[in-house]
């Protein structure tokens, strides 16, 4: 059990305990999973980095800082995270919404790398689930409640966060008409993208297995593989479906327009929104009961809700 | 073995009770549950219920040292509906239901409490589907981890979760410890390769945490669930993972003329950004005790070694490789051996593998601990076991997973010995304590069970515990499944309550 630090102290008191309340971040996500209810008084996490061990590979830091920030910060000892960049976006907004960055195959999930959390509760005291090391099983595991929650059980002060090392070698290369299958088979792909006719990788690695992958690569596309800059262009919509959905968009998913899968994964950006997911009367009858025993009074971020995400 | 462990567990565990009730040396015979075992086999069949003394005995302990466990019936189940029916007529006599695997786990969390109807699901032992195209396997929860594993071989694909007593140990428990193993240091715990779970909830109703989609709506239910020990509900169809097996692995053996260096070493790969698939350390006294049991292939004159493995890509594995041995030998390594092929590499895993059964050739009795520290800090933390136990004049064998400073300093010991279990306990107590004060973790992959739920309030605030009961109340809001687990007392109100109620109806025994 630590102390907690002044900005946390200060962040629980402006939440307080009475009256309902949202945290705002970035606001790269605002929408998801619902509009906060008009009117209702705005927080704003702390910001700053509170401390990067990267021969432990952990950062831990206040909510409300910039992921890009805490990135710079790490590159300096060739580290990230498997948090998402979006401008502005902060880490609390990246953990609360939850979506993986499109180097998850490389990254890993956003759900993986939160390994302690420090957040305000609904009644305004402060709560602390994980532990401070890598590895941990003790108790219940509120950290992965808590990721993709959108701040409706706490809302987040201050994370530990695992860290990964930077690739030696990082290329986002575009493989004309070639098979996202193949591609997705390279060891080096962090990111595969396929938007029904050509290919983007992202491959980060050693040197010697991004080249060899490469020159696999080579044989497969009709073009040669080409340097560039980042992934296209992403449309707005955020659709959750299996890989072998996501691998076969094209065919029978109704979507018209532009779209980019992520392939191994299952997200697709589509241009129209997906459509409403059934969602089993049993898990929302278990979401309703987090809900309830959370935030009895239902004031964390009124408007929002999980179920809702696309 | 057994039997001594039994009779330490009694004096040690057993005396903080012994003024309120003498502990259960073997559960009563439960004359009482005549009329729940009947409505049992009504519901699941005759067969599949056994009350005798016998069953109920197997089924009141684990592979932990803690022994008050008290099983009522033990129920066969054959499928989820089977497990749907069992909970139903538990709650009907009012009576908790406690899941059980294979009996591995070492905290206790499959001990019974209160003699709860225990549901065995061993027999749900079936792998359903591969699903290559999404990369996942549905198997049911009493599927043994190594069986599936072999079972996966012939696609090229495995589960990643190794814990030491994969060939005996299942899914289901290892959903409900969330389980690790060497190789969890790069490709992560039970929680990472689970993407959902079907669940039979205390209120007998099935629900499906969690699906194949890259983003699930809701609350993250799934990784809630995950860990829970039981408590949540019982899983009865798991969906894995699959991870396809690595082209290139290699395998290499650094030995050290001090622990420190050693220590040093793994800090020093972690910081070069290098995640090996796995980096174990054992000391000179286990090494010792691996050589003469296993011939592995280790030096006995090696005051530490480290088994450090890398896989992936073979360009990548060749340069980590050489790095790491840089690494070691800059640290002061006094050999540095790579394993020449499969044969070699599964010679020197054998050695690691078979740490534990090595110690009955050292002590009859062991009590092994699991703690996780920064792994940072090795060097200090493993001065301090080695000082703690010495000071209780005990032996310790250090074998663990030192890439992500998870711990288990095996307390080796005599229990004929006049006071041998109480010193056992002293010295096991200051290792979680000081463990704690590194700023560590109680448990990196065995559990809180019972073993260590007083411990809770060591290392959570009142309001972190109130938070964790919440979750627990969300998915068993009447503390039915599993219950008097992992919380401390004064946070599991209401599982006491259970535990009472069924006191009060006489099954204590």
């Amino acid at each position: 059990m630590t102390e907690f630090d002044e900005a946390l102290r200060g962040f629980a008191a402006e939440v307080g305990s009475d009256g309902p309340v949202c945290v705002r971040g970035g606001g790269t996500r605002w929408s998801l999973g619902g509009e906060p209810a008009p009117g209702i008084r705005e927080v704003a996490a702390p910001a700053g980095i509170v401390a990067f061990e990267p021969a432990e590979m952990t950062a831990r830091v206040r909510a409300g800082t910039p992921v890009t920030e805490l990135h710079e910060e790490l590159a300096a000892a060739g580290q990230r995270t498997a948090l998402p960049e979006r401008a502005g976006g902060t880490v609390g907004g990246a953990l609360m919404a939850g979506e993986s960055s499109v180097a998850r195959l490389g990254l890993g999930l956003v759900r993986d790398a939160l390994l302690q959390v420090r957040y305000v509760c609904a009644d305004g005291r402060i709560a602390s689930g994980g532990a401070g090391t890598v590895k941990n099983v003790s108790g219940f595991d509120l950290c992965r409640l808590l990721v993709g929650s959108l701040g409706t059980l706490g809302l987040v002060g201050e994370a530990l966060v695992r860290t990964v090392p930077v690739g030696e070698v990082e290329r986002w290369v575009r493989l004309p008409g070639a098979d996202p299958g193949a591609v997705r088979s390279c060891l080096t792909a962090a990111s595969v993208l396929w938007d029904g006719i050509d290919v983007w990788a992202f491959l980060s690695g050693y040197g010697v297995d991004v080249d060899e992958d490469l020159s696999r690569l080579a044989g497969l596309a009709a073009e040669p593989p080409t340097d560039v800059d980042g992934p296209p262009d992403l449309p707005p919509h955020r659709w959750s479906c299996t890989p072998e959905q996501a691998a076969s968009f094209r065919a029978g998913n109704g979507a018209g327009g532009r779209f980019v899968a992520e392939i191994g994964v299952g997200v697709v950006h589509a241009s129209e929104p997906q459509p409403a997911r059934p969602v089993d009367p049993g898990v929302a009858e278990l979401n309703r009961r987090f809900k309830e025993r959370f935030d009895p009074t239902g004031r964390l971020n009124p408007g929002r809700d999980p179920l809702r995400k696309p | 073995m057994a039997r001594t462990l039994a009779e330490a567990t009694r004096r040690v565990l057993g005396s903080r009770r012994r003024g309120t009730r003498s502990p259960a040396v073997a559960p009563s015979a439960g004359a009482g549950d005549a009329a729940l075992v009947a409505d049992l086999e009504v519901a699941i069949g005759a067969d599949r219920v056994r009350a005798d003394a016998a069953a109920r005995y197997l089924a009141s302990r684990d592979a932990s040292i803690y022994r008050e466990g008290n099983a009522g019936p033990v129920c066969y189940p054959d499928s989820t509906a089977d497990v749907v029916a069992c909970v139903q007529v538990a709650t009907r006599h009012g009576r908790a239901v406690s899941p059980r695997g294979a009996g591995t786990g070492l905290a206790g969390g499959a001990a019974p409490l209160g003699q709860p109807v225990v549901l065995s699901m061993t027999r749900m032992d079936k792998l359903t589907e591969i699903d290559l195209d999404n990369g996942v396997a549905w198997v049911q929860p009493g599927i043994v981890n190594l069986d599936l594993t072999r079972a996966l071989a012939p696609h090229g694909v495995h589960y990643a979760p190794d814990p030491s007593s994969q060939a005996a140990c299942t899914i289901g428990g290892n959903v409900a410890n969330n389980s690790g193993g060497p190789h969890c240091l790069a490709y992560g715990v039970t929680s990472a390769h689970v993407l959902a779970v079907e669940v039979v909830l205390s209120d007998a109703s099935v629900v499906t945490l969690g699906d194949l989609t890259a983003e699930p709506a809701g609350y993250d239910l799934r990784g809630a669930f995950v860990g829970s020990e039981g408590m949540c509900g019982i899983a009865t169809a798991v969906a894995v993972r699959l991870t396809p097996n690595p082209p290139a692995v290699r395998t290499m053996l650094l030995c050290f003329d001090n622990v420190s260096d050693a220590a040093a070493t793994v800090s020093a790969i972690i910081a070069a950004g290098i995640v090996p698939a796995a980096i174990e350390m054992m000391d000179q006294r286990c090494v010792t005790a691996v050589e003469d049991f296993a011939q592995a292939g280790y030096p006995k004159d090696a005051a530490a070694v480290l088994l450090v493995e890398v896989d992936g890509a073979a360009g990548g594995v060749a340069i980590a490789g050489e790095r790491i041995a840089d690494i070691a030998r800059r640290n002061q390594a006094i050999s540095v051996r790579t394993a020449a092929d499969d044969d070699e590499r599964a010679r020197l895993w054998k050695g690691r593998k078979s740490a534990f059964g090595a110690v009955a050739n050292v002590m009859p009795d062991y009590y092994l601990h699991d703690t996780v520290v920064p792994r940072t800090r090795l060097v200090e933390v493993l001065e301090s076991i080695y000082e703690i136990v010495d000071r209780h004049d005990l032996l310790v064998l250090n074998v663990f997973h030192a890439g992500d400073g998870n711990l288990h300093p095996i307390l080796a010991y005599d229990s004929r010995v006049p006071g041998a279990d109480e010193r056992v306990h002293a010295a096991g107590r200051e290792i979680i304590e000081m463990s704690l004060d590194m700023g560590g973790a109680l448990t990196g992959e065995h559990g809180i069970g019972v073993e260590k739920r007083e411990y809770m309030s060591r290392m959570f605030s009142a309001v972190d515990l109130d938070q964790q009961a919440r979750l627990r109340a969300s998915f068993d809001p009447h503390c039915r499944m599993n219950p008097g687990k992992v919380l401390p007392s004064a946070h599991s109100c209401s599982d006491i309550g259970a535990l009472r109620a069924s006191d009060a109806a006489g099954v204590w025994g």
